[in-house]
C-alpha cells in the first residue's frame, strides 16, 4: 500500500452498529464524504446482528408456540395432535429476520454513497486508521463506536457451550433441559423468557433484591410475579459463588440469606452486563485511557480528549441502548456538519420485551423521591381496561409520575403486552413538556390499550374515569 | 459563512433581558442595519439591528428571556437576496419596489397564519387559559421551541390556582343561573408583570421603605410666567427652533433653590453623606411602558431652549422606546408633572437615592387674595417631597419657597436672587 494511494474522508466512523451507521448517513445526507468501518461483515452491530433483533424474533415465535401449546384451546382453537418444536426452522427464521435487516442497512449505507471498510479498525494517530493489517485511511473527523459485549465472571468464564452469553443464547441448537439465568435484568428476562415458553426450566438468579433494576420497586415486584406465574423461578438476593458438578450434573452454587443453593443447569446464561468494548482499537496511539470502567469520556459534543476524535454508544456514559447510540450518531453528524445536534438524556425509553413488556422513562417515583421532588403518582390496571379484557391482556399496570407543583410529567413505567409501543406517547408528551393533565385530556381511541395510559394520567390528579 | 447575533452590551446593571418582538421571521432575508428585534430589560427597552445582510435563523422565540452576549440568531451572509426581487421583471424601478412590499406582505400573513410556535397549546394549557382567563401568548412558555406548558400557566396564575368546585359551590352556581338576567360573569385578565414594570414597582416600594418620605406643599401664581411665555414666545421659537415651555422655567428653578438649599442635593450612602455639586435633573417621563425618567444634564450651564431642546429629544426617544441605560442614570432631583393629565395635587415618591422630588400640578384658574383684593389667578399647586434623613423641614420648606418666588417672578432666575 502506498502513501499517495491513502484515501482521506471529512468523517470515518469505527463501528457499524447503530450509533455508527446512523452517523454514517446523518453524515452523508449532510454532505460530507464518509467512511464506515465494520469488522463484521454484516453491519448493524450487536443490535441487529446477535442482540435486540434476533431476540425479539425468538419473543415472537416462542410467544406463539406456548401460545398453540397452552392457550390456543381456550381461544377455541382445536389442534389435532401434539404441538411440537422444530427448532431448526425457529431459528432459520430468526436468521432470516437478522438477514433481511442488516441486508436493509447495506443497501441505505451504500446508496448514500458511504464507503464501507470490512476489517478491525485501529486508530494510528494524525488522523489515520488502519484497517486489518494493511489498508490505511485517513479523516478530518474520527468516531469511536465500537459498542459493547457481555461482562464475564471471573469465577466463571465464557466457554462458549456451557457458560455462555447472549451472543450463544440465542443459538441454542437444543431447547436447554434447565438454564440457569445469571442477572435479571432485560437480557436476561428476555432469553430466560424464551427458553421457558420452548420447555426449559430456567431460573433467574439476581443478586439485587428486585429484578428489572431501574423500575419503581411495585413495578418490577409486579413483574416478578407474572414471571413466576409463566413458570421461571426467580431468586432474588442470591449471590452467585460458581459452579461445580454435582452427580456428574453441573449445577450452578449460590448463596442466598446464608444458605448456600445448587441449581442444575445444562446451559448458563451470564447476563450480569455489558462492558464498553475498545479492544485493539489503538486508543494508546492517540493518547486515549479509557477510565476504569472502560468508558471513554466525552463531552456534551461527544468530543474526546483528543481533537478531531469523538465517541457515541456503548463506550461514553449514558444507558446501553440501541436508540440512545442512534441519537448520538444522528447529534454527532449534525454537530460535525455545523448544525444543532441535540441529545435528550431525561427522555429515553428503556424496554424489557417480555410477556407482559415493561417499559420506562424518565424518573421512577424512588428516584424523584430522592431527588426531594414533590411528585403525584397516578397508577392504572390494566385489568380495568376493555380492549386488554377483550384480548387476554390484563396483566399490567401503568405508573405516571409527576411533579406535584407543575403536574409535569417527569415519568412514566408501564407494565402491558406492547409496553415498548405504549412508551411512546409519554415520551413525546414529556418532549413537549407535557403534565399528566395532558395526557388526560388527550383523545385516545376506544378500545385500545393505550387508554390505560390516558387514566394513569387522568389518576395523578385522582381523576381516573375507569378505576376507583 | 453565518454571523451570530449577539444580545449586545447594556450597561453594568442588566445582565437579561426579553425579546419583546421579532421584527422579522426566521428564514427572512434581511438587510444590513435592518431593525431585528426589540429587547425589553427592568430598565430599558433598545433594539437590535442587523450587522449583515443574509437569511436569518431564528433560535429564540418572542417572550423569550436571553441573558447579555447569547446568540438569538444566525446570519447566513451566503445566502442571497429572495429571487423575486432580482427577478421582478417589471421596468420602473419604483413599481419594482411596491410589489417586493406587496409580496413581502403577502409572505408575512401566511408566516402569521402558520405561526408555529404560539398556537401549539396543550389541553391543559387551552383550559388554565379559559377558566382562569390568562391568554397563553402572555405567558413565557419554557417547552420544546417556547412552549407553553401547565407549568408556566399555573406560575403565572400569581395567587393558588382555584380548587375543583365543590358540590355545594355547583349547585351554588346552577341556582344562580336559574335566576334569569344575571349581570355578565365578572372577569379579569392577568399579564406578567413586565421587566420595566416590575423594576419600578420594586423601587418605588423600596423608596417608600428605606428613605423617611415626608411631602410638604406650597402653591405659584403662574401669571408671570404665562405673561413671559406670551410675550416671548414668537421670538423664542424664531432664535431657538423650540417652544418655551413651562419645564425649562421649572428646571432652572429648581436649579437655583438647589443651590440656595444644598440639602437637597444630597444623598445617603450607607452611613455617607454623599453632597452633590452638580445639576442633573431627571424629567419624569410617562411612556407606553412605563414611567421612565431621563435626566437632562448640568443644567445650571444649559439655556432654557437647551433644557426644552433635551426634553423634547427624549420625549421622542422614549416614545420609540429607545431610551438608553445612561440616559437614566446620574439624576440629583426629579421634577415630574402630573399636571399634564389633570392632577390637581399629589405627593410624589421619591426617586432612589435621591432626596428630593418635585411635583408640578394643573394650572387652574382660582381666586386669591393679592393685595387685599380677590382676584382671579392662574394657580398650581407644588409639592415636595423628601428624604427627612438628610433633608430638614425648614429646608424642604425654604427649597419650595424659592421655587415659588423664582416661578412668581422669573426675574429672579436672571438675577439669581
Amino acid at each position: 500500500m502506498s502513501k499517495n494511494s491513502l484515501s482521506t474522508f471529512d468523517v470515518a466512523i469505527i463501528g457499524g452498529g447503530p450509533g455508527g451507521y446512523v452517523a454514517a448517513i446523518r453524515c452523508a445526507q449532510l454532505g460530507l464524504n464518509t467512511a464506515l468501518v465494520e469488522k463484521r461483515k454484516a453491519l448493524g452491530g450487536t443490535c441487529l446482528n446477535v442482540g435486540c433483533i434476533p431476540s425479539k424474533a425468538l419473543l415472537h415465535t416462542s410467544e406463539q408456540y406456548a401460545f398453540a401449546k397452552g392457550h390456543a384451546a381456550d381461544a377455541g382453537i382445536e389442534i389435532g395432535g401434539e404441538v411440537s418444536l422444530n427448532l431448526d426452522t425457529v431459528m432459520k427464521k430468526k436468521e432470516k429476520v437478522v438477514a433481511q435487516l442488516t441486508g436493509g442497512v447495506d443497501m441505505l449505507v451504500k446508496k448514500r454513497g458511504i464507503t464501507r471498510f470490512n476489517g478491525h479498525g485501529k486508530l494510528l494517530g494524525d488522523g489515520k486508521i488502519v484497517i486489518g493489517d494493511s489498508e490505511e485511511i485517513s479523516a478530518t473527523h474520527i468516531i469511536l463506536a465500537t459498542g459493547s459485549a457481555p461482562v464475564e465472571l471471573p469465577f466463571m468464564p465464557f466457554d462458549g457451550e456451557t457458560i455462555v452469553s447472549s451472543d450463544q443464547a440465542i443459538a441454542f441448537d437444543t431447547v436447554p433441559e434447565s438454564l440457569v439465568v445469571i442477572g435479571g435484568g432485560a437480557i436476561g428476562l428476555e432469553l430466560g423468557s424464551v427458553w421457558a415458553r420452548y420447555g426449559s426450566k430456567v431460573t433467574v438468579l439476581e443478586f439485587l433484591p428486585h429484578i428489572a433494576a431501574g423500575f419503581d420497586d411495585d413495578v418490577s415486584k409486579f413483574l416478578e410475579r407474572c414471571f413466576k406465574k409463566q413458570g421461571l423461578d426467580i431468586h432474588t438476593n442470591t449471590k452467585v459463588t460458581g459452579a461445580k458438578e454435582i452427580d456428574n450434573k453441573l449445577h450452578v452454587t449460590a448463596e442466598r440469606k446464608g444458605k448456600e443453593i445448587a441449581v442444575p443447569a445444562d446451559k448458563v446464561l451470564v447476563s450480569v452486563g455489558r462492558k464498553p468494548y475498545t479492544e485493539s482499537l489503538g486508543l494508546e496511539n492517540v493518547g486515549l485511557s479509557p477510565d476504569q470502567r472502560g468508558f471513554i469520556e466525552v463531552d456534551d459534543h461527544f468530543k474526546t480528549s483528543v481533537p478531531g476524535i469523538y465517541a457515541i454508544g456503548d463506550i461514553v456514559r449514558g444507558p446501553m441502548l440501541a436508540h440512545k447510540a442512534e441519537e448520538e450518531g444522528v447529534a454527532l453528524a449534525e454537530l460535525i456538519a455545523g448544525k444543532a445536534g441535540h441529545v435528550n438524556y431525561d427522555v429515553i425509553p428503556n424496554v424489557i420485551y417480555t410477556e407482559p413488556e415493561a417499559s420506562s422513562v424518565g424518573l421512577t417515583e424512588a428516584q424523584a423521591n430522592e431527588k426531594d421532588v414533590a411528585i403525584n403518582v397516578g397508577k392504572f390496571p390494566l385489568a380495568a381496561n376493555g380492549r386488554a379484557i377483550a384480548s387476554d391482556a390484563t396483566e399490567g399496570l401503568v405508573k405516571i409520575v409527576a411533579c406535584a407543583k407543575t403536574d409535569k410529567i417527569l415519568g412514566a413505567q408501564i407494565v402491558a403486552k406492547g409496553a415498548s409501543e405504549l412508551i411512546s406517547e409519554v415520551v413525546t408528551h414529556m418532549e413537549y413538556g407535557g403534565s399528566a393533565e395532558d395526557l388526560g385530556r388527550t383523545i385516545h381511541a376506544h378500545p385500545t390499550l393505550s387508554e390505560s395510559v390516558k387514566e394513569a394520567g387522568l389518576a395523578v390528579s385522582k381523576t381516573a374515569i375507569h378505576s376507583l | 459563512m453565518s454571523i451570530e447575533v449577539k444580545i449586545p452590551t447594556l450597561g453594568e446593571s442588566i445582565t437579561s433581558g426579553i425579546i419583546a418582538s421579532w421584527n422579522v421571521k426566521d428564514g427572512d432575508y434581511v438587510e444590513k442595519n435592518q431593525l431585528l428585534y426589540e429587547l425589553e430589560t427592568d430598565k430599558i427597552t433598545s433594539e437590535g439591528l442587523a450587522e449583515v445582510a443574509g437569511v436569518i435563523t431564528l433560535s429564540t422565540a418572542e417572550g423569550d428571556e436571553v441573558e447579555i452576549g447569547q446568540t438569538i440568531a444566525t446570519i447566513d451572509e451566503s445566502a442571497g437576496a429572495p429571487k423575486t426581487a432580482s427577478s421582478s421583471a417589471s421596468s420602473s424601478a419604483s413599481k419594482k419596489e411596491e410589489e417586493v412590499d406587496e409580496e413581502a406582505e403577502a409572505e408575512e400573513d401566511k408566516a402569521a397564519n402558520l405561526k408555529p410556535r404560539s398556537e401549539a397549546q396543550s389541553p391543559a394549557v387551552r383550559r388554565i387559559a379559559t377558566e382562569e382567563n390568562i391568554d397563553p401568548a402572555t405567558v413565557i412558555g419554557t417547552g420544546k421551541a417556547g412552549r407553553v406548558t401547565k407549568g408556566d400557566m399555573l406560575k403565572h396564575q400569581s395567587s393558588s390556582p382555584s380548587p375543583e368546585p365543590s358540590a355545594s359551590s355547583t349547585a351554588r352556581t346552577l341556582r344562580s343561573s336559574e335566576s334569569e338576567a344575571r349581570a355578565e360573569p365578572k372577569t379579569q385578565t392577568r399579564k406578567r408583570l413586565t421587566p420595566l414594570r416590575a423594576k419600578i414597582a420594586e423601587r418605588l416600594v423600596a423608596a417608600q421603605q428605606e428613605a423617611a418620605m415626608l411631602t410638604t406643599f406650597n402653591e405659584a401664581d403662574m401669571s408671570a410666567i404665562k405673561a413671559l411665555r406670551a410675550r416671548h414666545q414668537e421670538a423664542f421659537v424664531k432664535k431657538h427652533g423650540v417652544k418655551l415651555g413651562f419645564m425649562s422655567l421649572f428646571v432652572k428653578a429648581v436649579v437655583q433653590a438647589l443651590k440656595q438649599v444644598p440639602a437637597l442635593n444630597a444623598q445617603i450612602d450607607g452611613d455617607e453623606i454623599v453632597q452633590n455639586h452638580f445639576y442633573d435633573i431627571g424629567i419624569a417621563v410617562s411612556t407606553p411602558k412605563g414611567l421612565m425618567v431621563p435626566v437632562v444634564h448640568d443644567c445650571n450651564q444649559l439655556s432654557l431652549a437647551g433644557i426644552e431642546q433635551a426634553i423634547i429629544d427624549y420625549a421622542a426617544k422614549a416614545r420609540e422606546g429607545k431610551i438608553k441605560i445612561e440616559d437614566l442614570q446620574g439624576g440629583v432631583f426629579t421634577i415630574t408633572n402630573g399636571g399634564i393629565f389633570g392632577s390637581m395635587l399629589s405627593t410624589p415618591i421619591l426617586n432612589a437615592p435621591q432626596s428630593g422630588i418635585l411635583g408640578m400640578h394643573t394650572i387652574q384658574d382660582r381666586p386669591v387674595a393679592v393685595n387685599g383684593q380677590v382676584e382671579i389667578r392662574p394657580m398650581m399647586y407644588l409639592a415636595v417631597s423628601y428624604d427627612h434623613r438628610i433633608v430638614d423641614g425648614k429646608e424642604a420648606v425654604t427649597f419650595l419657597v424659592n421655587v415659588k418666588q423664582a416661578l412668581e417672578d422669573p426675574a429672579r432666575l436672571l438675577l439669581e436672587v
